[in-house]
C-alpha cells in the first residue's frame, strides 16, 4: 500500500512541527523515518494514521485521499512509542482487541491470537497482564496487536526505543524477517542511524520538521545531500575545509604532497577502534579544529602511532566529502558558519530551529522562544 | 511527647466520634428489642427510609452518569469556559446545603416561572419527591467528578488512541478501555455519593417542606421524632443511618488500598 504525502504542514500553537512535507512511501517496503528527537517523526506518523489532523496538505493511501477518513477506518496498524498497552487486558485480550470489537466469533479470535503470539514468541504469556511482561515482550505484544487487524500498512514509532542494545539488534533482525514473510508496507521511526541503515529499504531523514533527504541506505551514506544528513548517519570531522568521515582519512607517518600535517594530541581506544585527535600545524590550541581519525587498532599499532607524534592526513580515494561551509542543513546557503558552538551555550536572539544548521557529532538543541540552547560539541549556526 | 500525642488523639476522636456514637447505640437498646422493632416499624420511619432510598438511588444514578460524562469532558476536551465549569462543579460542596436548598427554591418553587411551567405540565418539584431528588443530587454532584478526573488525567489518552487505531468507535473505546481504567475511581465516587446522599439534611429540609409521611426523609424523621418527644425512635433511626454510613466507609477502605496499589 503506497502512501503519498503532499504539502503537509502542522503547527502546535506557533511552533511549526512539520513544514511542507512531500514524501512518497513505496508499497511493500520497509521505510525508516530517521531524525533527531523533536524533529516531527511521531507527528508525521500520527497524521498518516489519522490520529492527528494536518493543518494543510493531503495524505493519500493507495491513491485515495484520506483527509476525511477517521483513524478507525484506515486499517493501519500502529505501534506506539510508549506501547499504549491495554493495562486491564491480558496479553491475549490485547492482541485480540481489534478482532473482538469487530465482533468476530470467539474461536476465530482465539485461533488468530494464538497464531500471532507464536509469531512474536509470546505463546506462553497469553494469560499474563502486560505489567508482568518485560519491555521487549510488551513491545512484541504491541506489534502482534497491530498485526491482528491485518493492516494494509504498519506504522511503528520507535519500536525498539526503550530496549537494550542486544535485544534491539535481535528484534531488528526479527522485524526484517517478519516483513519478508508478510510483505506489509512498513514505516518505522528511529533516531538510531544503524537501525535505519540495517533494516530499511528506504530511509527518510527528517530534521526540524522538514525532509532532509530520501533514498536507499547506501545512497544516503555515500551521497548525503547535506552536512546534517552526513553527520546524522555517522561521525563526521573536518579535514582541510571538507566534511569527511573519520574512517575515510588515510594517515601517513611521512610527509606526502597535498597531505595535511599535524600532531596526534590524543589517542583513545574504543573497542576494536583507535580514535586519534590530530591537531593541524598552526591550529588553535583549544581543539576546535582538531581532526578526528578512526582506524583499526591493529593498523594503528602496526604504524606505531602514539600521542605527540607528527602525522600527515589525506582523504581516502573516493571518500564521501562535503564542503564544510557549503550549505546549511536546511538546504539554504549558509551565510557564514559560526564557529562550532560550545556545550550548554545560550544563543539569545530571534533564532528558530531552522537557524541551527546541524550537527557534526552529537548536537542537541532545546528551543525556547528567543533562545536556542545547544548541548554536545558539534552544533553550529547557519 | 509520643504519649501526649496519643492521648490527645484518643481524647479527640473519643469525645467527637466514639462517645457520641456509643451513646446513640446505648440509647437505642435501652428500650430493648421490642422498642427497636416498634420504632423501626412505625409508618414515619418506614416512609422516611423509603424516601431516602429513592432519593439516594436517583442521586447516585444521575451523579454516576453525569459525573463520568463531565469528567471526560473536562479532561479530554478543550473548550471555552472550562475553568469556570470546574469551579462551578465544586460549588455544591463548598456552599452550605441550606443555601443550596434556598437557591433551588428560587428556581423551582410553584410561584416562579419555571415552577409554574412545570406545575402546569403536571410536575411538582418543590415540596415533592422530585425536589428532594434534585437537592440530594445537587449536594453530591462533585464527588464522582473529583474521584474520576485525576485518574483520567493520570492514565492519559494513549490507550484510547490505540483503541481507535485498532478500529474501535468512541463508544467501544469508552466501554472497553476508558471505563475499565477508571473503574475503581468510579466505584469510590459512587460509594461517597451514596454516603453523602443518605445523610443529606439541610437542602432537603428546605425544598421538601418537611411534611410527615409525605416529604420527610430519614434524616428529617430523626429530627422530627426527637423534637416530638419520641427519642427512642430518633435514636434507632440514627443507628440505622450510622450503620449504613459505616458500611459505606468499610467498602471504601477495602477499595482504597486496591486503588493505591493500582496507581503504584
Ligand atoms: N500535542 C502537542 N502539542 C504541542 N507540541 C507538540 C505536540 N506534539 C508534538 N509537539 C512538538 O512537536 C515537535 C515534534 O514532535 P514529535 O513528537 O513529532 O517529535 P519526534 O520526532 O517524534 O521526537 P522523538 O524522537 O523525541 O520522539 C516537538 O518539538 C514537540 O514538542
Ligand atoms: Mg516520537
Amino acid at each position: 500500500m503506497s502512501i503519498d504525502i503532499r504539502g503537509v504542514n502542522k503547527s502546535f500553537g506557533d511552533f511549526a512541527a512539520l513544514t511542507d512535507i512531500n514524501l512518497a512511501i513505496p508499497s511493500g517496503k520497509i521505510t525508516a523515518l530517521l531524525g533527531p528527537s523533536g524533529g516531527g517523526k511521531t507527528t508525521l506518523l500520527r497524521i498518516v494514521a489519522g490520529l492527528e489532523n494536518a493543518d494543510s496538505g493531503t495524505v493519500s493511501i493507495e491513491g485515495a485521499d484520506t483527509t476525511n477518513v477517521p483513524a478507525r477506518k484506515r486499517n493501519i496498524g500502529f505501534v506506539f512509542q510508549h506501547y499504549a498497552v491495554f493495562k486491564h487486558l491480558t496479553v491475549a485480550g490485547n492482541v485480540g482487541f481489534g478482532l473482538s470489537i469487530r465482533h468476530r466469533p470467539k474461536d476465530e479470535i482465539a485461533a488468530k491470537v494464538n497464531e500471532l503470539l507464536e509469531l512474536v514468541h509470546l505463546e506462553q504469556f497469553a494469560d499474563r497482564l502486560p505489567s508482568q511482561l518485560s519491555g521487549g515482550q510488551r513491545q512484541r505484544m504491541a506489534l502482534a496487536r497491530a498485526l491482528a487487524i491485518q493492516p494494509a500498512l504498519l506504522l511503528l514509532d520507535e519500536p525498539f526505543g526503550a530496549l537494550d542494545a542486544k535485544v534491539r539488534k535481535e528484534l531488528r533482525e526479527w522485524l526484517r524477517e517478519l516483513h519478508d514473510k508478510m510483505h506489509v508496507t512498513t514505516v518505522f521511526v528511529t533516531h538510531d542511524q544503524e537501525e535505519a541503515l540495517e533494516v530499511a529499504d528506504n530511509v527518510v531523514v527528517i530534521n526540524s520538521g522538514t525532509v532532509e533527504q530520501v533514498g536507499p541506505p547506501a545512497t544516503l551514506y555515500d551521497e548525503p545531500a547535506s552536512p546534517f544528513v552526513m553527520g546524522f548517519l555517522g561521525e563526521v570531522t573536518t579535514l582541510g575545509g571538507q566534511l569527511i568521515r573519520p574512517h575515510d582519512i588515510v594517515i601517513h607517518t611521512d610527509p606526502r604532497p597535498g597531505a595535511l600535517a599535524g600532531t596526534i594530541v590524543r589517542a583513545q581506544r574504543v573497542g576494536f577502534e583507535a580514535r586519534l585527535h590530530v591537531r593541524p600545524e598552526g591550529a588553535a590550541a583549544d581543539g576546535s579544529s582538531d581532526v578526528l581519525v578512526n582506524l583499526t587498532r591493529t593498523f594503528a599499532r602496526s604504524l606505531g602511532l602514539h600521542e605527540g607524534e607528527q602525522v600527515w592526513l589525506e582523504p581516502e580515494d573516493g571518500a564521501t566529502t562535503l564542503p564544510a561551509a557549503g550549505v546549511s542543513a536546511s538546504g539554504r546557503p549558509a551565510p557564514v558558519l559560526g564557529s562550532p558552538r560550545r556545550e550548554g551555550e545560550d544563543v539569545a536572539g530571534s533564532l528558530t530551529s531552522k537557524d541551527v544548521a546541524g550537527s557534526l557529532t552529537d548536537c542537541r538543541c532545546d528551543y525556547a522562544p528567543g533562545s536556542v540552547r545547544l548541548h554536545g560539541s558539534g552544533c553550529w549556526l547557519a | 511527647m509520643k504519649w501526649a500525642l496519643r492521648i490527645f488523639v484518643i481524647l479527640y476522636v473519643g469525645l467527637l466520634v466514639i462517645w457520641p456514637v456509643y451513646l446513640v447505640g446505648q440509647r437505642t437498646f435501652e428500650g430493648g428489642w421490642s422498642g427497636i422493632v416498634t420504632a423501626l416499624t412505625s409508618p414515619e420511619v418506614l416512609h422516611g427510609l423509603r424516601l431516602t432510598l429513592v432519593a439516594t438511588f436517583w442521586s447516585v444514578l444521575f451523579n454516576l452518569v453525569f459525573g463520568v460524562g463531565i469528567s471526560l469532558l473536562l479532561v479530554r476536551k478543550e473548550f471555552r469556559g472550562k475553568g469556570v465549569l470546574s469551579v462551578l462543579l465544586d460549588l455544591p460542596m463548598s456552599v452550605s446545603p441550606v443555601v443550596v436548598g434556598l437557591a433551588l427554591m428560587l428556581v423551582y418553587a410553584p410561584d416562579t416561572v419555571v415552577g409554574r411551567f412545570l406545575y402546569g405540565a403536571g410536575y411538582q418539584i418543590i415540596f415533592a419527591t422530585p425536589g428532594i431528588v434534585l437537592a440530594t443530587t445537587f449536594v453530591a454532584l462533585p464527588l464522582v467528578i473529583r474521584e474520576v478526573v485525576p485518574v483520567l488525567q493520570e492514565i492519559g489518552d494513549d490507550q484510547e488512541v490505540a483503541a481507535q487505531s485498532l478500529g474501535a468507535t468512541p463508544w467501544q473505546s469508552f466501554w472497553r478501555v476508558t471505563l475499565p481504567g477508571i473503574k475503581w475511581a468510579v466505584i469510590y465516587g459512587v460509594v461517597l455519593t451514596l454516603a453523602r446522599s443518605l445523610g443529606e439534611f439541610g437542602a432537603v429540609k428546605v425544598v421538601s417542606g418537611n411534611v410527615s409521611l409525605q416529604t420527610q426523609t430519614a434524616t428529617l424523621v430523626v429530627q422530627d421524632t426527637y423534637q416530638n418527644f419520641q427519642p427512642e425512635t430518633a435514636y434507632t433511626l440514627s443507628l440505622v443511618l450510622i450503620i449504613l454510613a459505616i458500611a459505606c466507609i468499610t467498602v471504601v477502605s477495602i477499595l482504597r488500598p486496591r486503588k493505591a496499589r493500582k496507581a503504584a
